[in-house]
Order: structure tokens, then sequence, then C-alpha cells
């Protein structure tokens, strides 16, 4: 038995400490800052790869660390540790974060340069690490909680990084907002798990989770799913994701795609002991995730923002992981899975549309791009491999995990199976649609971006004086490094995993696996997968690849409008929400005004009329006086004489 | 007979507190000076006292008894249980920030004849304040406390009314009459309380022919005091409709937003972070010790108040324009937590209420004096004339925002901590209260951000253009309370190890034992 | 005789002073008419020496004469410096307690 779990704790310390101390150290870090960020966050990555090694070096069901660092909140009936648990499930999140950060953070070197607040920039993305390894190595609840809320806070702060901007601040507070409203799940879920176990640490209560009762167990996977509703932006939490693309680039590659999005799929899967005890909440999640799917893919498909089309597409591949993890034992692995081989290519494609905008002077809509591949040819390839990779084009990532999770959901069994499996085919169709869609408008076509160019539909004036004509050109080499990296594991990794199950056997001593009995045979599963793939490639090359691309929205159909505006989600939430909210506040401050505190007043005001009224009494005649005095005494004389007579 | 170490916590601000207003007119700085030093003394004592104390000793500690008026059997008895020793400490630690944070508050103007004292006064009513609250944490004679809870009204009168926040809309006239009114509604709110707690105090001698907690309390656990359960109760509300005036708890609350509006920061912070800090206080040592009975057939009731204390606090704020009332009305929903946890009647419930006593003081006061810190910059309390002020100070943002995340109870600062307990320890006993309040952190999350973002972030406003950043000074305020908020949030054992024994011998007192868990119970 | 007789006469008397003070006007009779009242307690007083065989009623009787002769002196002042300032002696014009 070696040491190695008393590294643990370094692995959250290091980027916390850079957090620190970018953020305290003021403006003579500004030179260092970068530099700082950076290498804690790389030096946590290096322990994560020594943690692994480590590992790999024992026995598949020897492989569990745990650290134990001191008692948090010790009181009576309630026990909250510090301390860490770093099994196959965290080692593989640990990677992933610390890995793709430490890229993230290189990306940003450049992405930043001429940011006047890049120190904070990376402070705030050191913050994050630290949150979110905390999250995935927390031992019990309401560590993982901690964790929790400090992704949460990191993305506020990140998404509204360019504060001056009002856009970017409501960004911010309507992410934090939608997330707080999920974490009453967390809070209840812990609660709940409080009153039924007596802990809230993953082992007793994982352990002891067949013995609760069905109902509490439904109850408490509920709340858990609206947790992480609310951190992965699934439906009905999801509007605060497309809003969060207000950030820097890399923050949404890092955080809303690769990373603090996924933490959804980490919390359902870490607790799945429960829903497996749970089937009606298991069927929950995989409607929420059904319908997710369905509905990212559609907001997409219509969005002509670059980034809010891959937010889109972020929402709806994090729909087949909860779809997956909704599944039990069948689909955990494979969730994980596409967790990991999504924050590959995902985390790419951000990478890759952050380098185009780079260079284009941060425009963000598509219908402004065009004909880029001659210009930015790393950019075109790395992107178009994650293009490849997320369409499930045959052999790369992508491919190998999103067949296993539409093959599981039709393992699944009954209609339900079908149903789910249908809705999986249906969504890996439609993402083949919306990204190529973006492919062909970034990349191919016509140079749209040239304002001297004739206007590309006849009767639109061009567009000209406002801005310079961009010049399109390759971003430095610190951002397509990391590019790179990310590319190749969205080519290789799924391959990778797939050979003999490695993934799926990694995994089995903490999440299980169940074959399941599909009902069709994966080869049939495949070959309709790449039927769908084939439909959505080749409809959105009729539609975008062969004649030129209106440089203005045409109006399009009524669902590409509802698309469009996030399906009227939005419009419902304000409605509702936000004017709903604001009558209330406005009328309750008015009942406080003068209902209750003029109920008080009223007493007030009473109280002094009275008293005027008495005060006539004293008129300053002495006779008057006297009289009162006469009368007063008389009656307690007569009152006397009264008493004695009874 | 040992060193009398609580008296002397008590005594060292109150004879500070005359040294100060014995400062020559000319020696303003000097009564600053010496106000900072016996506070910070104080706090030292404090420390004293809370290094002394032994969580697994006696429940009262350090006790003193003298005979005082012998004729009604009143007695100067003193002594301290864990909780009395952490708010003690709370008071303490606070005080020396309120006197840095107020250093200019009370400056006199230029119009001022050279005869008028301001400033000295200022600062000996600020210790008056900090000696009467420390007595009443010490008390453990019903009368002795009596005396001090109401004592206390007179100091923190003129403190209202005498020096109000410079920063106000209108004329000065119109001020001072919103000034007067909100220092009259004060005292008015807290003597129509204390006025039915004395006819209490007075009925409870009756009854019980004793004013000492202990002796009363010893009473009634052994069951040689019976009281019919008609008087238990009425005994019971007349105490705690006064700590709830004090506390406050809807609907006694609107007293406070006038209060924290028109006083001047550090006033606003003595008030809310400390003095209505009794009040809770005093729910959970003399209701529930005195009456157990009648404090289990009026939880019910008390945890509705609290709840609505709790969402409609939280409401109200959202829908404020003035960045102090603001505050306040965060405080009402706050005090809503703290009572929801006294009266959940679980480990949990009540040692999380008396952490968030002592977290709450420490994040009101950061936040609080932060936002006079940008009050007095601007001369303004609207949110509407603020903007940007993000991108001209920056540190002065960051230490708000992290105020504001303290309020909004993010784990990892202190309030979390305590909010989680409390929430937990209601919803082991009252799942549908506990999920209810559960609410109340996203409207905390909306008020603290919608504030953030108005007055922080966006295009920063022509006005607020030449900000400057914190000052050393206020830095100096700042600073600590940041790092405590961050230490108690990693690390709150300190305090839940002196508090936890405290709160167990009160469950034991109202003869309440947690629910067991679910798994358990079933075995 | 009947020594309540005594007593009827002076609650007479009383009633006579107490309605004196309260309707006239002149602080003179005011005055004269307090006095009255006070004698008119003081034979109560002897009458009540008398009813019950002991001498306290009477030594009270003393007592209060002493206070009366003080009482004059003192009121009587208090009306001749009215009079000098306010060229009346009416008691309706010296009415300052108002509010």
């Amino acid at each position: 038995m070696s040491n190695a779990e008393n590294l643990i704790a370094l692995l959250v310390a290091a980027p916390l400490l850079g957090a620190a101390v970018l953020l305290c150290g003021g403006r003579r870090l500004d030179a260092v800052g970068h530099v700082i960020g950076t290498a804690l966050s790389t030096l946590s990555f290096v322990i994560g790869v020594v943690l692994f090694a480590d590992m790999l070096g024992r026995g598949a069901d020897d492989r569990a660390m745990s650290q134990h660092l001191f008692s948090w909140i010790p009181v009576e009936g309630f026990q909250a540790d510090v301390a860490f648990q770093l099994d196959q499930l965290s080692m593989t999140f640990v990677l992933l974060i610390s890995g793709v950060g430490s890229l993230i953070h290189l990306y940003s070197i450049g992405y930043m340069e001429h940011d006047e607040r890049r120190r904070r920039f990376f402070g705030y993305l050191n913050l994050f690490l630290a949150a979110m390894l905390l999250l995935v190595l927390a031992d019990n609840y309401l560590l993982l909680y901690v964790g929790w809320e400090g992704v949460g806070l990191a993305s506020y702060l990140l998404i509204g990084f360019w504060q001056h901007k009002p856009s970017a601040a409501t960004a911010a507070k309507k992410a934090f907002l939608v997330n707080r409203v999920g974490d009453i799940g967390l809070s209840i879920a812990i609660m709940l798990m409080f009153t039924t176990f007596g802990t809230f640490a993953f082992g007793p209560v994982l352990g002891a989770a067949d013995e609760a009762g069905e109902g509490r167990l439904t109850a408490i996977g509920l709340m858990l799913l609206l947790a992480a509703c609310g951190k992965s932006a699934q439906v009905p939490l999801q509007s605060w994701l497309g809003d969060a693309m207000e950030g820097p680039t890399p923050v949404s590659a890092l955080i809303h795609a690769a990373t603090m999005v996924t933490a959804g799929v980490y919390l359902i899967v870490r607790s799945g002991e429960i829903f497996n005890g749970a089937p009606d909440a298991q069927l929950v999640v995989t409607v929420v995730g059904a319908v997710t799917l369905l509905f990212g893919a559609i907001v997409g498909c219509a969005k002509d923002d670059i980034k809010k089309a891959l937010a889109g597409s972020t929402m709806s591949q994090i729909g087949y992981m909860i779809l997956a993890a909704g599944l039990g034992p069948i689909g955990y692995a494979f969730a994980i899975m596409h967790l990991v081989t999504h924050g590959f290519f995902k985390a790419g494609l951000f990478l890759g549309a952050g380098s185009v905008m780079h260079g284009m002077n941060d425009e963000v809509d598509m219908r402004k791009y065009g004909g880029l591949r001659k210009y930015m040819p790393i950019t075109f390839v790395t992107f178009g491999l994650g293009y490849l990779a997320i369409i499930g084009f045959p052999g790369l990532s992508g491919f190998f995990s999103k067949d296993k999770i539409i093959e599981a959901a039709f393992a699944k069994g009954g209609t339900e199976g079908w149903i789910l499996g249908g809705v999986a085919l249906l969504g890996a169709g439609i993402t083949a649609y919306y990204m190529t869609r973006v492919m062909i408008m970034t990349f191919f076509g016509e140079e749209r971006w040239r304002k001297s160019a004739a206007p590309a539909e006849p009767g639109v004036a061009p567009a000209s004086g406002e801005h310079d004509e961009p010049h399109p050109h390759e971003s430095p080499r610190s951002m397509t490094i990391p590019m790179i990296v990310l590319a190749f594991g969205s080519v290789f990794a799924g391959g990778y995993f797939s050979i003999g199950e490695r993934f799926v056997h990694w995994l089995e001593p903490v999440t299980g696996y169940d074959h399941g009995h599909p009902p069709v045979s994966a080869l049939t599963v495949t070959l309709a997968t790449m039927v769908m793939l084939v439909v959505g490639v080749g409809i959105a090359y009729v539609q975008y690849g062969r004649g030129p691309v209106p440089v203005l929205a045409p109006r399009g159909s009524l669902l590409t409008r509802a698309a469009r505006r996030d399906l009227y989600q939005d419009d419902f939430n304000h409605v509702v929400l936000v004017r709903g909210g604001e009558h209330l506040t406005r009328s309750l401050v008015y009942v406080d005004h003068t209902l209750v505190d003029g109920v008080v007043n009223g007493t007030a005001a009473s109280m002094g009329g009275l008293s005027g009224r008495l005060r006539k009494l004293q008129n300053g005649y002495a006779r008057s006086y006297a009289v009162s005095m006469f009368g007063g005494a008389a009656i307690l004389v007569a009152a006397t004489l009264l008493m004695r007579a009874v | 007979m040992s060193f009398p170490l609580l008296t002397a916590t008590a005594a060292l601000p109150a004879l500070g507190a005359i040294a100060t207003a014995a400062v020559p007119a000319a020696r303003r700085t000097a009564a600053k000076w010496l106000a900072l030093l016996v506070s910070l003394a104080t706090l030292v004592l404090a420390l004293v006292v809370m290094v002394r104390f032994d969580p697994g000793g006696d429940r009262y500690q350090l006790t003193e008894s003298h005979p005082w008026i012998s004729d009604f059997g009143v007695r100067y008895e003193l002594g301290v249980d864990g909780i009395g020793v952490a708010l003690i400490a709370l008071t303490a630690l606070l005080i020396p920030f309120v006197i840095l944070a107020g250093w200019h508050d009370a400056d006199p103007l230029e119009t001022h004849s050279s005869r008028w004292r301001p400033t000295q006064g200022f600062f000996a009513l600020i210790l008056a304040v900090e000696a009467m609250v420390i007595i009443s944490f010490e008390a453990t004679d019903v009368f002795l406390f009596y005396i001090f809870f109401e004592a206390m009204l007179i100091p923190m009168y003129f403190l209202i009314g005498g020096f109000g926040d410079r920063a106000h809309s209108g004329t000065d006239e119109n001020a001072a009459a919103q000034r007067s009114y909100a220092a009259v509604k004060f005292l008015l709110y807290n003597l129509a309380g204390g006025l039915i707690m004395l006819a209490a105090v007075i009925g409870l001698y009756v009854v019980a022919g004793s004013f000492s907690l202990q002796e009363i309390a010893a009473a009634r656990a052994d069951g040689s005091l019976e009281m019919a359960t008609t008087t238990e109760r009425w005994l019971f509300l007349g105490f705690f409709f006064a700590f709830a005036v004090k506390a406050p708890l809807w609907p006694l609350h609107t007293w406070l937003p006038n209060a924290m509006g028109e006083a001047t920061t550090p006033v606003a912070v003595l008030i809310t972070a400390v003095v209505d800090k009794v009040g809770t206080f005093a729910m959970l040592r003399f209701c529930l010790q005195l009456f157990p009975e009648a404090s289990k057939w009026a939880t019910p009731a008390i945890l509705v108040l609290a709840l609505i204390s709790i969402i409609y606090g939280a409401l109200l704020a959202v829908g404020q324009r003035d960045i102090k009332r603001l505050v306040a009305y965060a405080s009402i929903s706050h005090f809503g937590f703290i009572i929801m946890g006294i009266f959940a009647m679980t480990s949990q419930g009540q040692s999380g209420a008396t952490l968030y006593m002592v977290n709450h003081g420490i994040s009101t006061a950061a936040l609080m004096l932060v936002a006079g810190f940008l009050i007095s910059r601007r001369g303004s309390r609207l949110i509407a004339d603020y903007g940007g002020v993000q991108k001209v100070a920056p540190v002065l943002a960051g230490t708000f925002l992290i105020g504001g995340l303290a309020t909004l109870s993010l784990p990892g600062l202190a309030p979390f901590v305590s909010e989680f307990l409390v929430l937990v320890g209601t919803f082991a006993r009252y799942p549908v209260i506990g999920i209810i309040a559960t609410f109340g952190i996203v409207l905390a999350a909306l008020y603290t951000l919608v504030l953030y973002q108005r007055t922080m972030t966006g295009p920063v406003k022509p006005e607020v253009s030449t900000m400057p950043d914190l000052r050393v000074r206020e830095l100096l305020v700042v600073a600590p309370l940041i790092a405590l908020l961050i230490f108690l949030g990693v690390f709150p054992k300190p305090v839940t190890e002196i508090i936890d024994p405290a709160v167990q011998q009160t469950l034991s007192d109202v003869q309440k034992k947690d629910p067991q868990p679910e798994v358990e119970a079933a075995k | 005789m009947n020594p309540v007789n005594y007593l009827y006469l002076a609650a007479l008397l009383f009633t006579i002073g107490a309605t004196g003070v309260l309707i006239r006007r002149n602080a003179i009779v005011v005055f004269m008419c307090v006095e009255l009242m006070l004698n008119a307690c003081n034979l109560a007083f002897v009458a009540f020496s008398r009813m019950h065989g002991n001498l306290d009623g009477q030594i009270i009787a003393f007592f209060t004469m002493v206070v009366a002769a003080a009482e004059v002196v003192v009121g009587l002042a208090i009306i001749v410096s009215l009079f000098r300032s306010r060229h009346s002696a009416s008691v309706d014009d010296a009415s300052l307690m108002k509010l």
C-alpha cells in the first residue's frame, strides 16, 4: 500500500492556491498571472496522472482511495467531514477536468492576451478547477454541495467576466439563479438522506440504499434529478446555458461544454444505488434526458450564433448522457464514456469557434462567415475532426460512445425502450444535420464577410462602414496546440476505450454493469444510426451546401422561429416568473408599508387622537380641576358606602 | 474569591464609555482612539472568557453571585454557557470594526457650536451598548437581564436619532424628521415589548418566588415547581413577545428597516448584528428553559411565523430600492431562519441557530459596512444611483460580492454551515416547513445578485467614475471579517464545540430527543 | 344633644364651602370658602372625638388650625401679589396652566 492517497488533497489545493494568489495578489502579478494559473492547473493534472498510475498498479477491487482531512461540522447526531474519495469514477473525472482544464488555460493565454484583467480571469479559472475537483472528489454529499456551488460561483464570475456589458451581467445572474433552483433539489435530497440514513456520506448512504423504502428513494432520486437539471441545463432548467455563451469562449469550452455541465451526470451515476432502487425516478430521468436531447438539438438547428448553436448541441449531448444514466447499470458506464469523449470533441469545437472568432473580430454570426477553411487551416482540420466525432462518424470517438447509448436505450426493454431508443436515434440524425450546417456555414461556401463583395442575396444592401472588413487569420500557437491535442482525443479516445470494453471494465467496480437484453442486434442499431447520419448530413448539404447562404436570416418556418427563441421557454419564464415576481414583490412592499406598518401607525395615530381629546380637559381653570377632584372624592365615598351596604 | 472575569468584561466597556464621554471637545481623535483601545481590550477579555470556558464542564461557568435587592430576591448573578460565550465573543469582536468603520461618521459639522461634542457621545454610546449587550448575555438572573435588556434602548435611541446617515435624499429637515421617526418607532416597539415582558417577569416572580434562572429551571426540571398550563403559556407569551420584537419576527419587524435605513451604517450593524441577537439568544435561554411545555405548545405557530419571515423578508428585499433597507429585509429573513432553528427543537436546528447568530453577525457586518463605504462615496442610498462600480473600484466590488455571497449562504463561507444545519434540523421534524424554507435560498440569491448587478456591473455611471477604491482603514475593517467568514465556513469546529454541549442541555430541558433516521428506526 | 347633629352641621358647612370654592370667582371669597371647609372638618373632628371618647380628634383640630393659619399667611400673600400684577382678584384670569 503506497501513500498515494495523501496526494488527493493536493489535487484541489493546487488550483485553490492559484485562485487565492491571483485574486488577492493585486496588480503586481499582472505580468505573471497566466503563468502561475497554468502552472498550478498543470500541476494538478500531473498529480492526477501520478495517482492514476498508482491506481492502475492495483487490482480492480482495490483501487478506491480515500483521504480524511478533518471533521468539518461536528454537531450532535450530524457528521460532515472534509474527506476525499478517489475511485475509478472520480479518477476519470479528475483526468478529464485537470487535463482539459490545463489545455484551456494554455489556450486562454493567447485568447485573453489583450484583456487587461487577464490575471483575474486565470484566478477564476483556477477557482473553477478547484471547485470542480472538489465536487468529484468529495466523499459525502455535503462536501459535494460545496464543490457544486463553487463551480456555480466560478461559472457566475466567468460568464459575467465582461461585466461592463449588461447582457453578460444579466446572463451570469440568470445562470446562478437557475442553478440555485436546482440546488434546492440537492439541499432537499441531502436532508432526506439525513432523515433516512442519519448520514450523507457516500459509503453508508449508498451501502444502505436497499434498506430504505422505495418511496424515500424515489423522492431522493427526483430531488437529485432536479439538481442535475439545474447544473446540466436539462429541461426544464435549461434556459441559462444559451445565455451563458456571453462568457469568453474558453469558459464556454471548459465550463459550459466539457466539465461543469456534466456534473449532473456525475451526480446521477454516483448515486446509482439510489436510482437502482427507484425505478420511477429512473423513468423520469430517462424522460428528461430524451426531451432535452430533442430540445437542444432543435434549438441547435436554428441558431445563427455559432456559440449558441454549439450550446444547443451541448444540451442535447448531455441529454444523451442523462438518458443513459437513467437506464441504470446498463447505461452508467456509457454515460460516463460519452461524457469523456464529448469533453474532448465539444471542448475542441468550442476552442475552434473561439479561434474563428479571434480571427473574425469577435463576430459570432455564422451568416457572416463562410469559406474560412483557406484562411484557418489548423482550425478547420481540428474543428472538422471534432465535427466528425460528434456526428458519430464511424471510427471516431462519438461513434463508439453514442452508439452504445442508443443500443442501451433499446435494451431497456418494453415500450419505453422502443420510444427512448427511437428518440436517441432521431437525435443522432438531427445532430448530424445541425453540425453539418455549422460546418458548411463557417468553413465552406462564399466568403460572406467580405464587405466589398456583392450582397449574397439580391435586395439586401451591403452592411458597410460600421466595421472594417475582418482579416481572417490563423490563431497563435498557444491556441492551436490545445485544439490539436483535443482533436486527437476526439478521434482516438472512443476507439481506445472500446477495445475489449476497456472503459466499462474500468468503471464496473464502481457503477456496476448489466448488459441488458437488447431487442435488436448491435449491428442493426449501428446501421440505423448510420442511415440517420447520412440523412441528416444530406439534408443539411442540400439546404446550405448547394446554394448561397443568406447574410440576413430569413424569416423561417414556425418551428425555426420558435427554436430561435429557445422554443419560447424564456418568454414563458419572463412572463410568469419575472413579471409575476415583480408584481408580487411590489405589492408586498405596498402591503408592508400600508398594512403591517399601517396597523402600528394607526394604533399610534388613534392614541394621539385620544390624548388630543383628553388634553381639552386641561383648561387651566383651577375651579374645573377642583370640580373633578370633588367629583372624584364624592364618587369614592359613594362607592365605599355602596360596598359596605352590599 | 476568583477574579470576576464576567463582570470585568462588561464593566470595561462601561467605564470606557464614561471615559470617552469625558474627553474634552477639542480632543476628538483621542476619544476615537480611546474607544477603539477599550473595545480591543474588551475583545481580549472576551477571548480570555472563551479560553477559560470548558465545553465539557458545568453548564454555567465563571459564575458570580451577589445579593442585590434582597427584599425581592434579586441577585447579581452572572454565568455563561457555550451559547453565551459564543455571542459575547461575537459582540466583542464586532465592536472594534464598528468603531473603526464609523471613524468619521460623527465628526462635527462646521455649523455646530464648539461646545457640541458629537464624536465623544457617539463612541461612548457604542461602548455603552456593548457593555449592556455583554451583560445581557451573562445575566442568569431574570430581573438583572430584564434591566439591561431594556436599558440598552436608551443608548440605541440616541445613536439612531442623534446620528443619522449623511447620505439622504431631500432636505436636512426632512432627513431629521425621518430619523426621529425611525428612532421613536424603534423605541416604542421595543418598549412595548419590554413592558409586556415586565408584567411576565413579575408574574414569574409571583409564581416561582425567585428570579434566579438556574433555580427556577432546576425546579421546573425536577418537578418541584408546578405551573398551571395557562399561567405558563401567558408567561411564555409575555417573554416571547419582547424577544420577537427585538429579533424581529414577522409581523413585528417594521421598525428594523426604518432604523437601519436612517442610522449611520456602523449603528445599523450594531442593531442587526449585535443588539438583535439578544432577542434570539433570550428565546433560547429564557423561553425554552423557563417554560418548556409552553414552548412546545407554541412551536407550530412560531415556526409558521418564522417561515413567513424568511420568505416575506426575502421577497421584500427583492423589492427595495434603498441598499440599506434591502440589507435590513434580508436580515429579517435570516432572523426567521434563526428562530426556526431554535424552535425546531433538534440538535442540528439549535446548534445551527446559535451558529447562525454568530455567522449572521459577521456576514451582515461585512456586507453592510462595505455598503456603507460605497454609500459614503456617492452620498446616496438608492441602488439606481450606482452602476459599473466594479470597473472603478474593483476591491470594493470584490469585497461587496463576498459579503453578498455570504448573505446568500454560499457553501464555503460561514453562513452556509449554519443555514444548512437549521434546514436539516427543521426538516428532520417538520419536513414541509423545511422544504418551503429551502426556497429562501433562491430568493436570497435573487436579491443579492440583483443588488450586485445593478450597483457594480454594467456601464460606469458618470457620478461614480471618480470613486476611489477602498482605503487602508476600510480594508482593515473588511479584510478580517472576510477572513473570518472563510475560516468559519471551512472550519467551524471551534465554535460548534463550544455551542454543542449547551444545546444538548437546552434540549434536555425541553425533553426533546432528535428524531431517529428512518433506516435506524426500522431496525 | 345627639353629637350626630354636629356632623350634619359639619357636612352642611363643608358643602357650602365647596360650592363657594367652585362657583365664586373672587379669590378672597374662594379663600374664605376654603377656610369654611377647613373649619367644617374641624367641627367633624371634635364631634368624632366626643363620640369616640378620645382626644385624638381634638388634637388634630389644633393642628388644622395651625396649618390653616400658615395657609392664610401664604395664601393671602399670593392673592395680594396676584392682584398687584393683574389688577384683578378673579381666579379665572389666572389660567396660565392651560396648554
